[in-house]
C-alpha cells in the first residue's frame, strides 16, 4: 500500500489521498481475484461464478476483498490480467475458463506464494489447483426425466462446441434416457457459440420442428427454454434456475453451484491449509444442484429422478456404468465396470442413441 | 452562431494540441461519469492512464498489445488511402495464425533455426491468400470488398474452431480444442527479460517506417494516394486500378497474417479457438484515429492499447465493471475524433 | 404444405426481421452518403431501453418507442460528430459500437435474469384463420408487419417522392446538391436519425420478441450482418428484404441440416450463410453498370459547405 501511495502522491489531489489512506487503516483483507471469460450479465456460466464470488463476501464480510475482471478474451490478454491480479496483492485467484489454463500456469510459476484455482482444466502444479463439476451427473438425472416424458421419442440437444465436456453431457443424458426408454433418440444441433440467444432460440425451433418434444441445452442463455415455453414443449435449464423464463416448460435445471467450493478454498487459503488438488465435484458435493421440479412433472418421473440422484450421491449408480455401447452398437465398456475419469475427461465419441456423427 | 471555417492548410499546432484537448474533455466527462457512479475521479484516471504503464512490465505489455494494432493499422491505412476497404483484417489475422501454426506443428520438436522464418512466411502467405479472395472477386466480378472481407472473417473464425477441435488438436490434450504448445524453436524470442516483449514490437516499428517510406517516397505510394483521390488518374503512374486493389489487399492481408503469427508464436504459444480480441477491427479505428498516417497510427495504437490496459486495471483496483470501461473508452474515442476538427477548421463566430 | 415446412418459414421470418430493420435504416443512411458502422451499438441500445421500459411500464408499445428513441439518441451522437464536427465516419461508427456495447451493459445491469412475456401475435380476424396462409402471413406480431411496411415505405420514399430524390442527390454528390440549395447537413442528420431509429427497432425486436429478455451483447454481431446486407442489396430496399431472408433462411436451414444428421462438421455448416451471401453477391455484382447506378457516390465522405 505504501508504494501505491508514493506513486500516487504527486499525481493526485488530497481528497483521493485521504480516501486511500482511510481504507489503508483497516486490517488488510484477504484478497481473492476472479477472471471471467464472459460478462457477469450473461445469466449463464460467468454469472454463476460471480454468484460464487458474492458468496465469499457474504461469508467473510470485511475479512475478504474480492476483485473480478470480466470478458477477458482467451488469448494473449489472459496472462496479463492474471499477472496483474497476482502482482496487486491477491492471495488467491480463480481463473474460470478452460482457455486460461496455460496462462494460469505461466503466471503461477512466477508467483509461488499466490494460490491459483483453474476451472475445467487438467494441468496442476504446487500452487495451481484445478476444479470442475461433474455436470454429467446432472445430465443423467434429466436424461431419465426426458426418457419418461417424451412422447415423440425424439429429444433435442443444443450443443455449443463439440468438446469433451459437452459430448460427455450428451452421452450421460442419452444413456440415462435409454435406460428408461430404449426407443428414444437424441438429435444434436451445434450452434458454435456458448452464448448467442438468437441462434440458440433458432436451434431450439429447428429441433422442435423436427419432432423433438423435449429440449435440453449446453449453451448459456435461457432463449431455448423461452422457445420451449412458447411452443408448448418441455425443456431443462442450464447453469441457473431459468423457471422465470419458462415457468411451465422448465422441468428442472442443472445449476452450477460454486458457492461452497469458493468458500471452502478461500478459508483453506486463509488458514494455511490450502494444498494443490483436483476437485471434480458433483451432486454429492453440491456443485451440481437442482431447483424445484415444475408442477408438470408426474410423480413417477419425480421418483425415478430422485432414485438416480440418490444413487449417484450414494455411489451406487454411475452415469457411465457398463455396458456402454457406441453408436455402432459395439460394447466399449463391459457390464459391471465404471468408466475411468481419464476416458470421461477426453470423451470424443457418441454412445448409442445419439443421432448423427460427432463432428471431428 | 458558431461556424466552422476551413483552414487553407491543416494546423500543425492543432495537430499536437487537439489530442491534449481531447484528453482534457475526456477528463471533464470522466469527472461527471465517475461522480455519478460514485467512483473517486482521481483514482479512476490514475488507474486508466498511469498505473498500467507505471513499471517496465507495464510498458512492455503496452507494446505487446499495441504491436498487432500498429502492424495491421499501418497496412490498412495504406489501403484505405487507395479507397480499398478491407475490413476483414481479423479474418486474415486468423488465417495467418493458422498457416503459421501449421508450420510450427509440422516441425514439432525439430530444432532448426529456419522454423520461425518459415512460420512467418507461411503466415504472410496465409493472410495474403485470405485477402486474395476479396481482391479476386473485386477485380474479376466487381464484388464489394467490404462485404466479402467481413463475411470471410466469420468463415475464418469457424475454420479455426474446426481445425483446433479436429485436425490440429493436441493429441495429448484430452481432446480439448487447442493445439500443442509450440516448442522453443517455434516461439518468438523475447527481447526484454522479465517481460513478454517480443520480436513483434520491433517489426511493428519497422512497419511504421516502411509504411511511411512507401507512402511518401515511392511511386507506388503516390499511385495509391492518387487512386484514392481520383481513381482513374492512378493509371498515369503506371498502376491500373486492379493492380492497386490487389496490392492494397495483399498488403493488408500479409501484415494481418504476420500479426496473427506474432500472437500465437509470441504471448500465446499455441493455437487456440480464440486468438485475437478483435485486433483486426480495432486496427480500423486506429487507422482512422491516426489519420491514415503511419506515425499517427503508431500513436493511435498506443492510446487504444492503453485504454484496454486501463480498463483491466480499473476493474481490478476500483471494481469498475467492464461496462463503465466501454462507456469511458467510447467517450475517449469520440473526443479524440471530435477535436480533430480543429486541425482542419477554424471555429469562428458568425 | 406440411407443418414442419411452415414452422420453418415462421422461424426464418423471426430470424430475418431484426436484420431487415437494422439494414433498412442503414440503407437510407448510406443513400444519403453517410456510412454509420455503429449499427451493432445502436441495436444494443435499442434492445436494452425497450426491454427496460417494457418491463417497468408493462407496455410493449412504450418499449418499442423507447427502443426507437434510444437508437436515435445514439445516432445523434454520431451525426453531431461526423456531420457537425467532420470526424471520420468509419472511426466514429466503430467508436459508437464500443460505446453502445458499454452503455447498454451499464443500463442493463439490473435487468439480467428478468423475464418478459413478449409481444403478442396480432391475430387478424378471419384472415389468420385461413389455412396455411393464415398462419404464414396473418398471425405475426406488429413488428413483423412493420418491417414489411417499412420496406415498402422506404422504397416508395426513395424512388417516388421529391424528398427521396433530394436524399439521393445528397448521397450522390453533396456539392451538386449544395449548389442546388439543398441543405446537405440537415438531410444527412435526418437520414442518420432514421437509421438510428430503425436499428433501435431491430434491437427492440431482439429483446421483446426474438428472445424476450435482456442479456449483455445479445445482438451477437447482427449489426455487422445488417451492414453487410446493405452492400448486398445494392442499396435497393426490395433486394435488402431478399438478402435478409436469404441469410436468415440459410442460417435456419443449416440448423435443420444438422438436426437431420448430415455428416458435415458443424463449423463448416455454420459457414454456409456467409458463403452463400458471397456467392449470391458474385452472381449479382457481375453487372457493373447496375452497381454504379445505385451506389451512393459520396458515401463516407465528409461534407462542409466551404470545401
Amino acid at each position: 500500500m505504501s508504494v501505491y501511495l508514493k506513486r500516487m502522491g504527486v499525481v493526485l489531489g488530497a481528497a483521493v489521498l485521504s480516501a486511500v489512506a482511510l481504507s489503508a487503516q483497516a486490517a488488510d483483507p484477504f484478497k481473492v481475484g476472479f477472471i471471467y471469460v464472459g460478462p457477469v450479465g450473461d445469466h449463464g456460466w460467468t454469472y454463476r461464478h460471480d454468484v460464487g464470488r458474492k458468496a465469499l463476501e457474504t461469508e467473510f464480510g470485511e475479512g475478504v476483498e474480492t476483485t473480478f475482471v470480466e470478458s477477458v478474451p482467451e488469448g494473449a490478454d489472459a496472462e496479463r490480467v492474471i499477472r496483474k491480479l497476482a502482482s496487486s496483492g491477491h492471495n488467491l485467484i480463480f481463473t474460470t475458463s478452460f482457455g486460461f489454463m496455460n496462462p494460469t500456469l505461466k503466471v503461477a510459476k512466477d508467483f509461488p506464494d499466490v494460490k491459483f484455482e483453474h476451472a475445467t482444466g487438467y494441468k496442476r502444479t504446487d500452487n495451481v489447483s484445478t476444479y470442475g463439476a461433474r455436470f454429467y451427473e446432472g445430465r443423467a438425472v434429466i436424461g431419465t426425466m426426458a426418457g419418461m416424458m417424451t412422447k415423440s421419442n425424439i429429444v433435442g440437444y443444443i450443443g455449443s462446441f463439440p468438446i469433451p465436456e459437452v459430448v460427455r453431457g450428451i452421452n450421460a443424458f442419452t444413456i440415462a434416457m435409454r435406460k428408461v426408454n430404449p426407443d428414444a433418440e437424441v438429435k444434436v444441433v451445434w450452434v458454435n457459440s456458448w452464448y448467442d440467444p438468437g441462434k440458440e432460440a433458432d436451434a431450439a425451433k429447428a429441433l422442435i420442428d423436427q419432432g423433438a418434444d423435449i429440449i435440453t441445452q449446453h449453451t448459456d442463455s435461457p432463449a431455448p427454454l423461452q422457445v420451449a415455453e412458447e411452443r408448448g414443449v418441455y425443456g431443462f435449464g442450464q447453469a441457473s434456475d431459468m423457471s422465470a423464463f419458462a415457468p411451465k416448460s422448465q422441468l428442472t435445471s442443472i445449476i452450477d453451484n460454486w458457492d461452497a467450493y469458493y468458500v471452502d478454498r478461500t478459508r483453506a487459503a486463509m488458514d494455511g491449509s490450502w494444498a494443490s488438488m483436483d476437485t471434480w465435484g458433483g451432486i454429492k458435493s453440491g456443485m451440481v444442484s437442482f431447483p424445484e421440479y415444475s408442477a408438470d412433472v408426474p410423480d413417477d418421473v419425480k421418483e425415478a429422478a430422485e432414485v438416480v440422484r440418490d444413487g449417484i450421491i450414494g455411489g451406487t449408480l454411475h452415469p457411465f456404468q457398463g455396458p456402454v455401447l457406441n453408436q455402432a452398437g459395439e460394447e466399449i465398456l463391459p457390464a459391471g465396470e465404471v468408466m475411468d475419469d481419464g476416458t470421461l475427461l477426453g470423451m470424443n465419441f457418441y454412445v448409442q442413441g445419439v443421432q448423427g456423427d460427432l463432428p471431428k | 452562431m458558431i461556424a466552422l471555417q476551413r483552414r487553407a492548410d491543416p494546423s500543425r499546432l492543432m495537430g499536437y494540441l487537439a489530442p491534449l484537448l481531447a484528453l482534457l474533455i475526456t477528463l471533464l466527462a470522466g469527472l461527471i461519469l465517475f461522480a455519478i457512479l460514485g467512483v473517486p475521479v482521481g483514482a479512476a484516471f490514475y488507474s486508466f492512464f498511469v498505473e498500467p504503464v507505471s513499471n517496465l512490465y507495464g510498458v512492455a505489455e503496452l507494446a505487446v498489445k499495441a504491436a498487432p494494432l500498429v502492424i495491421i493499422g499501418v497496412a490498412l491505412s495504406i489501403g484505405f488511402r487507395a479507397q480499398v476497404w478491407n475490413i476483414g483484417a481479423e479474418g486474415q489475422l486468423i488465417l495467418g495464425a493458422i498457416t503459421g501454426a501449421a508450420v510450427a506443428l509440422l516441425f514439432y520438436e525439430v530444432d532448426v533455426w529456419y522454423v520461425l522464418p518459415l512460420m512467418m512466411l507461411a503466415s504472410v502467405a496465409g493472410g495474403m491468400a485470405w485477402a486474395a479472395i476479396p481482391a479476386l472477386l473485386k477485380t474479376r466480378f466487381n464484388v464489394n470488398e467490404i462485404l466479402t472481407s467481413l463475411m470471410l472473417t466469420y468463415v475464418a473464425v469457424l475454420l479455426l474452431s474446426w481445425l483446433v477441435s479436429g485436425p490440429m488438436r493436441d493429441p495429448d490434450g484430452f481432446n480439448f480444442p487447442e493445439s500443442r504448445l509450440f516448442h522453443d524453436a517455434a516461439l518468438l524470442p523475447r527481447i526484454l527479460d522479465g517481460t513478454r516483449l517480443h520480436l513483434g514490437a520491433v517489426v511493428a516499428l519497422g512497419v511504421v517506417v516502411a509504411g511511411w517510406v512507401l507512402l511518401s517516397r515511392t511511386l507506388l505510394g503516390f499511385a495509391l494516394r492518387v487512386n484514392g483521390a481520383a481513381p482513374r488518374a492512378g493509371a498515369h503512374a503506371g498502376f491500373n486500378q486492379s493492380k492497386l486493389i490487389w496490392i492494397a489487399l495483399l498488403l493488408g492481408g500479409g501484415c494481418a497474417g504476420l500479426a496473427g503469427l506474432f500472437e500465437v508464436a509470441g504471448p500465446i504459444g499455441q493455437l487456440l479457438p480464440s486468438i485475437s480480441p478483435g485486433y483486426g477491427f480495432t486496427a480500423i479505428i486506429v487507422a482512422f484515429l491516426g489519420r491514415l498516417h503511419p506515425v499517427g497510427v503508431l500513436f493511435a495504437s498506443l492510446v487504444m492499447a492503453l485504454s484496454y490496459l486501463g480498463g483491466e486495471t480499473a476493474q481490478i483496483t476500483l471494481n469498475l465493471p467492464l461496462a463503465v470501461t466501454g462507456v469511458f473508452q467510447g467517450m475517449l474515442l469520440f473526443f479524440l475524433l471530435a477535436t480533430d476538427v480543429l486541425i482542419n477548421y477554424r471555429v469562428v463566430l458568425k | 404444405m406440411n407443418e414442419t415446412l411452415m414452422l420453418t418459414v415462421l422461424t426464418i421470418i423471426t430470424a430475418a426481421t431484426p436484420l431487415v430493420y437494422a439494414a433498412l435504416g442503414e440503407l437510407v443512411v448510406e443513400r444519403a452518403g453517410v456510412l454509420n458502422l455503429g449499427v451493432e451499438g445502436m441495436m444494443l441500445g435499442g434492445a436494452v431501453c425497450s426491454f427496460a421500459v417494457a418491463h417497468y411500464s408493462g407496455s410493449a408499445t412504450l418499449g418499442i418507442v423507447a427502443g426507437l428513441l434510444a437508437g436515435m439518441l445514439l445516432a445523434l451522437i454520431f451525426a453531431f460528430l461526423t456531420l457537425s464536427l467532420q470526424s471520420s465516419q468509419v472511426a466514429t461508427g466503430l467508436a459508437l459500437t464500443i460505446f453502445g456495447i458499454g452503455i447498454s451493459a451499464l443500463i442493463g445491469q439490473s435487468l439480467v435474469g428478468i423475464a418478459f412475456a413478449g409481444l403478442p401475435a396480432l391475430h387478424i380476424p378471419w384472415l389468420s384463420d385461413l389455412p396455411i396462409v393464415g398462419r404464414l402471413l396473418f398471425s405475426h406480431d406488429v413488428l413483423v408487419y412493420g418491417s414489411f411496411l417499412m420496406v415498402a415505405l422506404v422504397a416508395w420514399f426513395l424512388n417516388r417522392t421529391r424528398a427521396g430524390l433530394v436524399l439521393r442527390a445528397v448521397g450522390d454528390s453533396h456539392h451538386a446538391a449544395h449548389a442546388l440549395g439543398i441543405r446537405v447537413v440537415r438531410v444527412r442528420y435526418l437520414a442518420t436519425l432514421f437509421g438510428g431509429a430503425c436499428a433501435g427497432l431491430g434491437g427492440a425486436y431482439l429483446s421483446l420478441v426474438y428472445t424476450p429478455m435482456w442479456s449483455e451483447n445479445m445482438s451477437a454481431g447482427r449489426g455487422w450482418i445488417a451492414l453487410a446486407l446493405v452492400v448486398f442489396s445494392v442499396w435497393q430496399p426490395g433486394r435488402l428484404l431478399l438478402g435478409a431472408y436469404l441469410f436468415g433462411g440459410i442460417s435456419i436451414l443449416q440448423l435443420h441440416g444438422q438436426a437431420l444428421g448430415i455428416n458435415v462438421p458443424s463449423q463448416l455448416m455454420s459457414m454456409l450463410p456467409y458463403l452463400t451471401t458471397i456467392l449470391v453477391l458474385v452472381l449479382i455484382s457481375r453487372d457493373r453498370g447496375r452497381i454504379r447506378r445505385n451506389a451512393p457516390a459520396s458515401i463516407g465522405q465528409a461534407f462542409h459547405p466551404t470545401t
